[in-house]
Order: structure tokens, then sequence, then C-alpha cells
């Protein structure tokens, strides 16, 4: 292992060194910057007489004489089965105070793609308990699903109760297969208030037993921000595919990470993309977000919940806009929902789950779940609509049929979105509420759902306003 | 993948520096677009720049670990596929190497570096039919042989374009490996079933001809409204989660092309397998075959090394054109053009180019529009007719059309769907917006239509069309005013647009009997929902409210037809009940 001490500049979060021996590219990096401090980096880009290093801690205090060691190997993570309940920074070193970690594995925390070829189809539900979630935008094992968030959402009291009361239905029934739940929680560059909020929710239910905690907080250096998720996501892969977990994994917040690349790309002086992220921000997200799924042949798999926060709540920001296009769907947080109370105010019209489709129906979740999901969404938005509308001519300007799909959509986010971050509804009861709210509408404007079902679902007598769910 | 490792040797090069998938040589001796293994592991990469004795190469995987002074070795020839029997029911990478093989070979579910693979099996052997005789005279492209490839399709086997020609000394029938010679021919050249083609060079073919049959999708909105011809070229844009991938799916599921070449340019993992999975349980609509016999998919996803993404639509197409010469018609769906766009953007950016519009290469225009011209109805050099059909996604930023990966596609493309999040959003699927949409072969396809389905199918259309427009119009109105105020036949006609777009218009993708529509069902529910507008009509003007009209109990079941299986005589019967129902009212 050689030493160097050529450093010969220093810029931002980078490091240029001289070297006279060839450097691999992504290699990691010591630098001994003099009073026995260590700071660790990584190759950006080697040349054989030079070499771009971006440091993770921050470059402050490295002057030209320090000494920088080449490791020649890339960044590796140690796993291992007892990482569950404890807790590590943003670079994987424990701050619990619990014991050292004796790895089973190390492993490059660059993970490699998974071959399409062996992939296995998402198609088992997870109960979240959740009916703006489980009824509408379902979630399954294996799918990426972010939440699309804004400053001043509550987005991370929904995160947690998804983590909180996530299950899949074989769990309840007694567990078969064995698979257990785990959550991994990678947090970039949140403030130490959000980290407690997260620390003493997981300690108060339990939870933290089952998990694996990542903390980058806000005064953390922003670089090493684009290294806590993947030792996140190379735990879960770990605990996934060769541990049986089902794990579920919680990333937050994306946004800070996406600065976190846009400022070496700035140092890096690359020609910037749109907003001045880089160009290559769709593949650097894909490299994360792409790592969840099944693998054939495993029973465990990794579930992905990505939140971020969009700036200016405009979501075709870089951030959001790309995020879109890789992960299977979005949960939008919404402001005014929000602003009438309503918990969670989980907008379920731009919301959207791309694996539902296959993941409900009979022996999933119950046979009539597609057709009450697709006449919820037509009746809701209708009302949507017409609430526009009633602010110019008044109710009585409307037909009967429309002062209907207007109260629906009032109790519709009455009652089903708005359930409280402590009710855990099972699938039937969600889907009973929609039943209630569905048979305020006459049966021939139920045109989404099948004649059979209406005939077995259908209120005949006046729905209750009152509904027994929680 | 193939490269001819038996052609000329050139010179090793060490490389000089590496930044993620762009890696600089030094003395290597290469020419541009020639393939080179990178490094000790033997990583393949495309030569894309020369500046003096500095070659610039893109390398199609992850380089991790990578260090100058390490080998590179040239191969002397371009990035090619390889192209004969085998190529069905495949799954590949963006440079060809069969994803099946790669898994056994690496032992793992995770991509390994370094590993290569032919495109087709070269152990497995084939049935070879002769069909030309021994003392014929065959030039390039001729056919002189087939292959049943699959239950579906036959393979032919082509003399390739490079060949000189001649008489056929020897041919005979049996079993032979792809590489193995079939036919000798009298100068002593030997034709063999495999032939490699350079992916970035077109196939030759004699004329392109204007499309004149429409490649029936199935799809109500695109037959019905918006058709795409067999050699024709499609755009659907759309911001995410408009339906832009399941309107791909259902294009390479129902398309009455022979062979499809689905593409998928920098998507999700579970979609590509979702495909994996589903395909080989569809059965085709006209032959009954299982519908992976006549796909081939190319899957580079969003994390798979992305110079591989920028060669996958090239990879795809070659392999299209190679059936296309067989006289066959090929569907090729990409999805999406703008991750590949991007590749070109993350390459062009890395090369420290001069970006044009939004950081985009100035050549992103030419490069989309010579993609593009590969598509057509072509007349081949063997006497054959054959097309291919582009169907492009494209994946504007925020869902704004006027980004330049989707203008610079719209400029070439002559069939434009537009996917709507507002239609998306209220579950209205597909959710093509009728507005926006065109389809430049309209007029072209009409006699098709009046020839295979109705007589009046222009007409009827042009009614529907007539019928949407003034709904978008009277909508306005219906916003400021109120439904109520509008006069008694202006509310008939919203009712019966609103028909058109809910019965006619949407389409379950997956519901078993709704995914597929034939013309013949999508021109019947279209003229059943003109009948009850018709007789409406006459009845509104004998004096019957328009309530009445509209609250009629037949009528909601028109909303049921697409569902229906026998559709031929619901349609029958409720027609008559509308029309008795509205005539009992005066």
């Amino acid at each position: 292992m050689k030493e160097y001490q050529t450093i010969t500049e220093i810029s931002g979060p980078l490091v240029f060194v001289e070297t006279d021996e060839p450097v691999g590219y992504d290699e990691i990096v010591e630098i001994d910057i003099g009073d026995g401090e260590m700071r660790r980096g990584q190759v950006l880009e080697s040349a054989s007489d030079h070499v771009a290093i971006q440091v993770f801690e921050g470059t402050e205090g490295i002057d030209r004489s320090a000494s920088v060691r080449f490791l020649g190997e890339t960044m590796k993570m140690p796993v291992t089965e007892d990482l569950l309940g404890r807790v590590m920074d943003g670079t994987g070193q424990p701050i619990d105070g619990g014991p050292e970690i004796v790895p089973d594995e190390r492993q490059d925390i660059v993970g490699a793609a998974i071959n399409p070829y062996s992939r296995e189809y998402p198609e088992e539900f997870i109960q979240t308990g959740v009916s703006a979630i489980d009824g509408m935008n379902t979630l399954v094992r294996g799918q990426k699903l972010p939440i699309f968030s804004a400053s001043g959402l509550p987005h991370n009291d929904l995160a947690l109760q998804i983590a909180r009361q996530a299950s899949v239905p074989e769990e309840e029934a007694g567990g078969e297969d064995g698979s257990e739940f785990a959550v991994i929680f990678g947090a970039m560059g949140i403030t130490a208030e959000e980290a407690n909020e997260f620390m003493d929710d997981f300690e108060r239910t339990g939870a933290l037993e089952r998990s694996v905690v990542f903390m980058n907080l806000a005064d953390d250096p922003a670089v090493e921000r684009t290294i806590t998720p993947r030792l996140a996501l190379t735990t879960a892969e770990y605990l996934a595919f060769e541990k049986d977990y089902h794990v579920l994994v919680i990333l937050t917040d994306m946004t800070n990470y996406c600065e976190a690349l846009r400022e070496i790309g700035a140092a890096r002086e690359e020609v910037p993309g749109r907003r001045g992220y880089p160009g290559y921000m769709y593949t650097d997200l894909a490299q994360l977000y792409e790592r969840a799924g099944r693998i054939e042949g495993r029973d465990g798999s990794v579930t992905q919940i990505p939140i971020l926060t969009m700036p200016g709540d405009d979501d075709t920001h870089p951030i959001p806009d790309l995020t879109g296009y890789i992960t299977e769907g979005q949960i939008y947080i919404d402001r005014d929902l929000n602003s009438q109370g309503v918990q969670p105010p989980i907008n379920v019209l731009p919301s959207l789950s791309r694996l539902m489709d296959d993941g409900i129906g009979e022996g999933l979740t119950r046979a009539d779940h597609a057709d009450v999901k697709d006449q919820i969404f037509a009746a809701y938005a209708e009302g949507e609509d017409l609430r526009d509308l009633v602010n110019i001519v008044g109710r009585e300007a409307l037909s009967d049929l429309d002062n209907k799909y207007l109260d629906f959509a009032d109790r519709f986010e009455e009652e089903f979105i708005d359930q409280g971050y402590d009710t855990n509804r099972d699938i039937d009861e969600t889907l009973e509420l929609g039943w209630n709210l569905l048979s305020m509408l006459p049966k021939d404007a139920l045109n989404r759902i099948d004649e059979a079902l209406i005939e077995e679902h259908y209120r005949e007598d006046e729905p209750a306003e009152e509904v027994a769910a929680d | 993948m193939s490269q001819a490792t038996e052609s000329d040797v050139r010179e090793d090069g060490t490389i000089e520096s590496v930044s993620g998938p762009v890696v600089t040589a030094r003395d290597l001796d290469a020419r541009m677009n020639d393939v080179v293994y990178v490094g000790s592991e033997g990583l393949m990469g495309e030569v894309i720049e020369i500046e003096g004795n500095i070659t610039t190469i893109q390398v199609y995987e992850e380089t991790s670990g990578v260090s100058p002074g390490e080998p590179v070795e040239g191969t002397g020839a371009p990035l090619s596929v390889d192209l004969g029997p085998g190529m069905l029911d495949a799954i590949y990478d963006g440079v060809q190497r069969p994803l099946d093989v790669l898994e056994e070979k690496m032992g793992s579910a995770y991509l390994d570096r370094g590993v290569d693979a032919p495109g087709i099996d070269l152990e497995k052997t084939w049935e070879f039919q002769p069909d030309v005789e021994t003392g014929d005279t065959v030039e390039p492209g001729d056919i002189v042989g087939t292959v049943p490839e699959t239950p579906s399709i036959d393979h032919k086997v082509m003399v390739p374009p490079g060949s000189e020609g001649g008489e056929v000394s020897t041919i005979e029938s049996g079993s032979f490996t792809v590489e193995e010679a079939v036919v000798e021919l009298d100068s002593g050249e030997e034709i063999r079933m495999r032939q490699e083609w350079p992916v970035r060079q077109q196939r030759p073919s004699v004329d392109k001809e204007t499309p004149t049959e429409p490649l029936i999708s199935g799809q109500r909105v695109l037959d019905g409204l918006f058709p795409i011809a067999k050699g024709g070229t499609a755009a659907i844009p759309g911001p995410f989660g408009s339906g832009k991938t399941v309107t791909q799916h259902q294009l390479a599921k129902w398309a009455d092309a022979d062979i499809v070449v689905y593409v998928g340019c920098g998507e999700r993992g579970n979609e590509m397998t979702e495909v994996i999975e589903d395909f080989p349980e569809l059965e085709d609509p006209i032959t009954g075959n299982a519908l992976m016999d006549r796909t081939c998919l190319i899957a580079n996803t969003s994390n798979m090394p992305v110079a591989a993404r920028e060669s996958c639509v090239y990879t795809g197409i070659t392999i299209a054109e190679y059936f296309r010469d067989m006289g066959y018609d090929v569907a090729l769906m990409a999805d999406s053009t703008s991750r590949w766009a991007e590749a070109m953007r993350e390459i062009s950016s890395r090369l420290e180019e001069m970006p044009g519009e939004e950081g985009y290469p100035a050549y992103l225009s030419a490069r989309l529009s010579a993609f593009y011209e590969r598509a057509g109805y072509f007349a081949n050099i063997n006497g054959t007719e054959g097309s291919i059909s582009v169907i492009g996604a494209v994946s504007p930023p925020g869902g704004d059309f006027s980004e330049p990966v989707t203008q610079n596609t719209l400029r070439i493309v002559k069939t434009f769907w537009a996917l709507d999040a507002d239609l998306a959003e209220r579950r209205h699927f597909p959710s093509i917006n009728w507005n926006e949409s065109y389809s430049l072969y309209r007029d072209q396809l009409d006699q098709w239509f009046v020839d295979n389905v109705r007589e009046d199918w222009p007409e009827t259309r042009q009614w529907a069309i007539d019928t949407l427009d003034e709904e978008t119009e009277l909508q306005e109105i219906v916003q400021l005013v109120g439904k109520d105020a509008l006069p008694e036949d202006q509310q008939l006609t919203l009712e019966i647009a609103r028909y058109l777009r809910e019965a006619w218009l949407q389409q379950n993708a997956f519901h078993p009997t709704d995914t597929y529509c034939e013309p013949e069902k999508t021109y019947r529910i279209m003229d059943a929902i003109k009948t009850y507008n018709d007789e409406a009509v006459d009845a509104l003007e004998a004096g019957v409210p328009v309530e009445e009209l509209t609250d009629i109990e037949s009528a909601p079941r028109l909303n049921r037809i697409g569902v229906q299986e026998d559709w031929d005589e619901y349609i029958d019967e409720l027609e008559d009940d509308i029309s008795s129902e509205l005539r009992e009212l005066y």
C-alpha cells in the first residue's frame, strides 16, 4: 500500500493527488491529515499520473502535506445478522455504544444490477393498515414506492405508521415460510430533531430490535450522504437474499442526497443537466431504487419507501421527476388535505402503485378489490371536478347525481382517508368502508364494477352515516 | 454478442484514465466504433473518439476497480449482432448477450463483469429445409432454405448481403448447427445460418414504399382514432404514471405483426420481469401460439451500464431488419427513447463535448431521425416485402412536451399518441388524449378499413371525432354556467360523448376480454353509440325532454360491451332495446 504526500489541489469536497502507480476507479482512500485524524474518500477519476478523490467527511483541515493511502479495494460494508437493533452513522460506524460489529461478510456497496431474468415479479400484498395505500395504491413486496412530500408536511408520521403496521397476510396467518420483517432506516441530512422523533418511535414500539438505522444528520458532511443509502441497501440485500428477511427500506430525504450529488458535480466542473443537477442523476438514482425487488429462489424481499421533499411542491422538479420515472408509483402528501386536518393527508388521485394490479384480487386481497378501487377513483375524481363548479354556480344548480358525487368526495376524505396515524385497518375493513361509500351512489352509476359484485356487496338500504371502521 | 476475433490483428493499448463508463487508452490501434476489451477483466467497450494516440472508449460494463496501465485489446470489428435462428423467445441485454445464459455462466442473480456469451446458441441444431436446388443461381439476400424456429415463425435462411452470390453446388436438408455450412456455392463460398451485422449500419434494401395497411393493435382508441401503419412510426410521450409502459406492453401483446422486438431501454427491472413471466403464457390472438414464439426481448434496465443503454436500440432495430428481410412485418417497441437520449447525454458530457439544448449533445436530432428512418415498408433485396413499425415511448421531464427529445421525435414520427396525466389521474385508460394526438396515416389507411371492416368506417369515425370535439368546447361553457343552462340538443351531445369516452375510448388492459378488441368490435361499439345518438335526436325533435332520453334503462349497458365475449349478439340486442325504449317515448 503506497502512501503519497503529493496533493496538488483541494477544491470543495475534492482532493487531487499526483500518483506514479495506477489506482483503480472507485477505490477507497484514507487521508491522514496530520494529527492522527483519518478521513475516508473514494476515487472519482483515475488517470495514469493523477487521481481525483471525493472526501466523505469533508476537506476541512486538509493541507497539501496530508498523506494519502490507496487501499486497493472498493468500498465494502461489513454485514451480519447482528446489525439488527444497531444504530450507525452515515458511514456505517456504530454510534449506539454497542459492541464491535463482527462481520460475516464484507460486501461491495455498489450493488451489481440484478439480472432481469433472475428477478421474480412482485405480487404479494403488504398490508400497511393505511386505507389510502392498501385500498387505492397497494404496496407489494419488492416494490419501490416513494412518498412525494414537501416541507412542512407530515411524511415522517406516515413513514413511521407504515414501518409500525406493515405486515404480510401470511405472517398474520402464522407465517409458514418463516420469513421475518425487518426495517432498514437510512437517514440523509435530516435534522437531529427529526432523527429523535424516529428513534423515539422505534424505541417506544420496540421496532428497533428488528431495525438497522443509518444516520447522516443535517450537520454531517454532505458528501457522506452519497454512501449512506448504499450502505443501507447493501445491508438490506444481505438480510433479504441471504437471511430470508422481508426488508422494508425507508430512505429519507432523497432530496438531500441529490443535493450532495449536485455539490460533487459542481466541484468537478461537470456539464450540468437540468437545474444544475448532474446529467447522470437518473442513472445514479436508478442504481439505488432498482435494488428493490425479489429474486427467484430466495425467500426474502427488498421493498423501498424513499421519501423526498419536492422543492416548491413542484413535482416536475428533477428530483421527484426522475424518481417517478424509476419507481413503481408514488404516494402524494397533499398540503390542502393536511391543512384540513386529514391524517394521513394522502391525495389518492395523483398517487399510483404500478404493481397493484397484479398484487390484488382473489387469493391475494379480495375479488372485488380492483373494481372497487377503479370506481372510487372515478367517483372521487368526478366529485373533485364538481367542487370547482359548485364554487361558481352553487349546489342547487347541480343535478341530484352531481350532488351525490360531491357528498361522496367529502365523505371519502373524512371517513376513508382520515383514519389517524394510530389506526390499523385490515384490507377487509378498508374495502367494506369503500362499499359503504359507493352505496351512496345509484347502482347504475357504478359502471366500473362487475354486476355480480354489485349484487353481492351493494348496500340496498340507505347507507349509514356512521361507519364502524375503527 | 459477436466479434470477429479472427480478423486482422491490431496493436493493443493501455488504459490512460478511467471516469465512470468512459475510459481512455494510449497507443491503441483501432477504428471508430470498433469493439475493444478493456482491462484485465476484459470488459466490453466501443471506440467513440480518437485523438492523436489517445482513444476514448465507452465501456458496456461497470468500471469499478479498473486502473490505468491495464491492457486494452482491439477486435478490429464494430459492434455487431449475431443473426440466425434462436433469437425468438430470447431475452438479451443491450449488447445481445442472452440473460439466461449470463445467469448460468455467472452463477448468480446479479450481473457480473467480463462474461461474454454469443447471441445465438452455437451448439443447438436446427432442421434445415432447402428452398433452392443445386444449379440454381443465388444472389445476396436470397432465401436458400427454411428452419421452423418456433411454432409461429419459419426462419428463412438468407445469403448474407456481403456475399458474392453464384451457383449452388451443394445443398442438403438435415440438422445443422448455426455455424455449419448448409449451402456451398460454386465459388467455394459457404453459407451458414448465422450472419453478423454491425448494429449502427442499416441493412440494405431496394426501396421504401408508402404503407397502406394498418398495424392493428386491438386498442380501440388507436385503431379507431389514431391508427399506425405497418411500416409506420409512432411516439408515445407522457409524464410518469400516465401509462406508457402499459400501452407498449399492450402493443407488444396484441399488435398483428409477425415479429415483435421489445426494447426495454433504461426502464424498470420488475417491468421486464413481468414481460418475461407473462409473455410465455399469453396466446397470440392470430396464431394461438405462445406470444413469446414471435417475440425477441432486449432488456437494459435503468441500473445496467449506461453505454449498453445507448446501444440497445440499435441492437433491437438490427434484429428487426433481419426479420424484415425475410418478408415479415416487424413491430419494434422502444421503452423509452428518452433514456437512450439521456445515455447519449451522459456519455457526451463525460467526453466534455459542447452541449446543445438542455445538455443534450448537438447530434441528438440526427441520431433520433437516423434511428426512426430505419422503420418503413420495404422492398427487400430478395424480392420480398417486409415492414418495420417503430413505436417509441418518450418520457419528457415533468411531462413537458416542449423538451428536446419530444420535440425532435415529433418532427420525425407520423403518429403521436399523447398520454395525459389528468386522464390517468381519473383512471381513464388508455389515457391517450384525443384532442392532442394525431395520426398522419389516417387517410392512407382508410381504404383498408373500408375494404376489411365496414364501408362507412371513415364517416362513422368522423362522427365520433366531431362529437368529441364538440364536447370539449361545450365543457368549457359547462365549467362556467353548469350543464342545465345548455340547450337540450347540446346536453344530449354531452351524454353521447360521455359514452364515447367511457364505453369506446376506455379499455381495460387487465380484463381478459376487454384487453384485445378486434376492429369489427371497435366499429360496432362506436356504431351502437351512434345508433343511440341518432334515435335520441329523432326523439328530441319529436319533443321528448332530454332527461328522459338520457335516463333510459338500456343505455348504461353500452359501458359493458367491452367486457362481453359474445359482443355481436349483445350489441344487436342492445341496439334493439335502445331503439324501442326511445321510440316508446313518443
